[in-house]
């Protein structure tokens, strides 16, 4: 169950980033490659994760597979929380 | 020589070698000089004559340069934009550049319409990667043009002092000015760096650096002049990404801009020596702190670290060896090869050492001039027996060995991210917001990005905007890297006698006395 995280981190994105694209936003959409997000908006998305959810991203989870687009960001947290996405 | 013989030279030298990889594409010399060949035909065979520009919004990829290499082999004029430019600054250097041609990617196609709106001519407009059902008829898609049947005459060009770039910079008015950059300027300049960086055929190089930016492009010409490999990454955003990516391909060669050292030595978990190919780094576009070479250089200690400092107007203008890093971490070393540098007061006179003034550049790498602005290219070039001097507008300092340091800058041109941002620009966007009354930008300074933009507003009554509704405009009107990371609300912004807006000491840039570029 990932659905729990989906809507924060959606909101999150939709509130402070999607006003530089002008289409609605996939789950799977790569957020950089659609120019959503540049390279100072992967901190704040950082910044926003680990406040939000109490976790600590280490600098090898730093990667796309893990934070590029909603659908990673979910699965993402679900394995950092799995106590709370179960 | 022109810009495109150099690919043809080491396609003849080099014609299986890997010239280009990216996003997933790989092209050997003799690869990307056939598609640049066919591509250049084709732009002949659709009209385009030599001088014609060639606007170009894209990331790194592999159309894009070979876009690049068909534009100087048609004998025309690349003029690279950074890709999230958005519609109205477009529209003007549409007006000033009238180019036959525009390259642009995909998900930008709407930018450019929309920039287009009422143009007079409309130029040829190609595609990059596939074409969105909702793009109108016109445009073409690059993969239908770049296979051309080759039957074309690609006439030979022969000209180099011909005009080969245009780059736009940000200006102290706030306007956009294009860098006029001749095929000989270019390939000054690069032949130059390949000397002191003693580039040869079996390096590699990783760039995440925008092809529109001067840093970026001489990745592209200096791998070329001496048959290298370029890996091109589109952005630093994941930098462990990028770090791996370094170590798969025995990168020889690693450009980057401070904020990215900074965010590589922030790292806990990296083992010194972890990249063991890697020959040199280069640090250019602003200042390298002295904690954050050192830390860099514990990491990486088999690779020389050049902090270099230069301008669009001259691509490069002094550089520091590797060698004399320990001695003078504050430096920027001295003109680069081939070219001179020396600090001058205002009536032009040579300053001793310690004396501050400004920093002059002259040398066969200084550009020919701004696009369409005689004005401001006399205000910053002065012609001289065998070349062009270039005023830099930088205050500099040398010292009793005649190395160079940065003092500060004439203008208040904000750094930040490696890139120049003029204050104007973005008060002027945020004047175009209705409510706002008054409005005035500072850099902040950041540990990792050198300074953050910082917006300072005062609202008409009952505006009734949030910080939110600022920044949502600023993002649909300025590039990524322009757009404010805060505002501040104020009742009013402190202002001079003559009733212009000025911020106090702490909200204005601090002058520093550092290696910047």
């Amino acid at each position: 169950m990932t659905d729990k995280f989906n809507a924060p981190v959606r909101e999150f994105i939709a509130e402070n980033f999607l006003f530089r694209a002008d289409a609605e936003l996939d789950d799977n959409q790569s957020l950089l490659e659609s120019g959503v997000i540049d390279s100072t908006g992967v901190l704040e998305v950082i910044a926003f994760l680990e406040q939000t959810f109490g976790i600590s991203i280490a600098d090898d989870e730093i990667v796309p597979e893990n934070l590029d687009s909603i659908a990673s960001m979910t699965r993402y947290l679900a394995s950092k929380l799995p106590a709370e996405a179960a | 020589m022109r810009i495109e013989d150099h690919l043809r030279q080491s396609a003849g030298r080099f014609g299986s070698k890997t010239a280009l990889i990216a996003g997933g594409t790989q092209l050997s010399y003799g690869e990307l000089d056939r598609l640049s060949d066919y591509l250049a035909a084709s732009l002949v065979a659709n009209g385009i004559k030599a001088g014609d520009r060639v606007l170009m919004i894209a990331e790194n990829s592999v159309e894009a340069i070979v876009a690049f290499f068909a534009a100087w082999k048609a004998g025309a004029v690349p003029c690279p934009l950074y890709a999230s430019i958005k519609q109205d600054k477009l529209h003007a250097i549409i007006d000033s550049t009238e180019p036959s041609t525009i390259f642009a990617q995909a998900r930008f196609l709407s930018v450019v319409d929309s920039a287009l709106g009422g143009a007079d001519h409309i130029p040829l407009k190609i595609a990059f990667g596939t074409l969105p059902t909702s793009a109108t008829e016109d445009w073409l898609a690059y993969e239908a043009i770049a296979t051309y049947d080759g039957k074309a005459e690609l006439p030979r060009q022969v000209d180099s002092e011909a005009l080969a770039l245009l780059i736009h910079t940000s200006g102290s008015t706030g306007t956009p000015k294009g860098v006029m950059h001749s095929h000989a300027s270019l390939l000054a300049a690069c032949g130059s760096i390949i000397e002191y960086l003693e580039n040869r055929s079996d390096d590699i190089v990783l760039s995440v650096l925008p092809i529109s930016f001067g840093y970026g492009i001489t990745q592209i010409l200096t791998m070329v002049m001496v048959g290298g490999t370029l890996v091109l990454e589109k952005s630093f955003a994941f930098p462990r990404k990028v770090l791996q990516r370094l170590a798969e391909v025995k990168a020889t060669g690693f450009p980057l801009v401070p904020p990215m050292a900074a965010l590589i030595t922030g790292m806990q978990d990296l083992q010194s020596g972890f990249l063991p190919d890697l020959r040199y780094i280069t640090s250019a576009a602003a200042a390298m702190p002295p904690s954050v070479s050192q830390r860099l250089r514990t990491l990486l200690p088999d690779a020389r670290l050049f902090l270099m400092y230069g301008q669009t107007e001259c691509i490069r203008a002094t550089y520091l060896a590797a060698d004399e890093a320990d001695r003078r971490p504050l430096s920027v070393g001295r003109a680069i090869p081939g070219t001179r540098a020396f600090v001058i007061d205002e009536d032009g006179r040579l300053l001793g050492s310690g004396e501050i003034g400004e920093l002059v550049a002259e040398g066969p790498h200084v550009m020919s001039g701004y696009w369409g602005d005689a004005l401001a290219s006399s205000a910053k070039l002065l012609p001289i027996p065998g070349g062009r001097r270039l005023h830099t507008g930088d205050l500099f300092r040398t010292d009793e060995d005649g190395f160079f340091y940065f003092v500060s800058r004439r203008d208040d041109i904000i750094k930040t991210r490696g890139e120049k941002v003029s204050p104007q620009e973005v008060e002027r966007v945020l004047y175009a917001l209705p409510g706002i009354r008054e409005a005035a930008v500072a850099g902040i300074d950041d540990p990792v990005f050198g300074q953050l933009i910082r917006a300072y507003v005062a609202l008409e009554q009952d505006a009734g905007l949030s910080e939110k509704d600022i920044l949502r405009h600023c993002a649909t009107h300025l590039e990524d890297y322009m757009v404010p990371k805060s505002v501040e609300f104020r009742d009013a912004l402190p202002k001079t006698s003559t009733g212009k807006i000025r911020l106090s000491a702490e909200q204005s840039t601090p002058d520093i006395e550092d290696n910047v570029a």
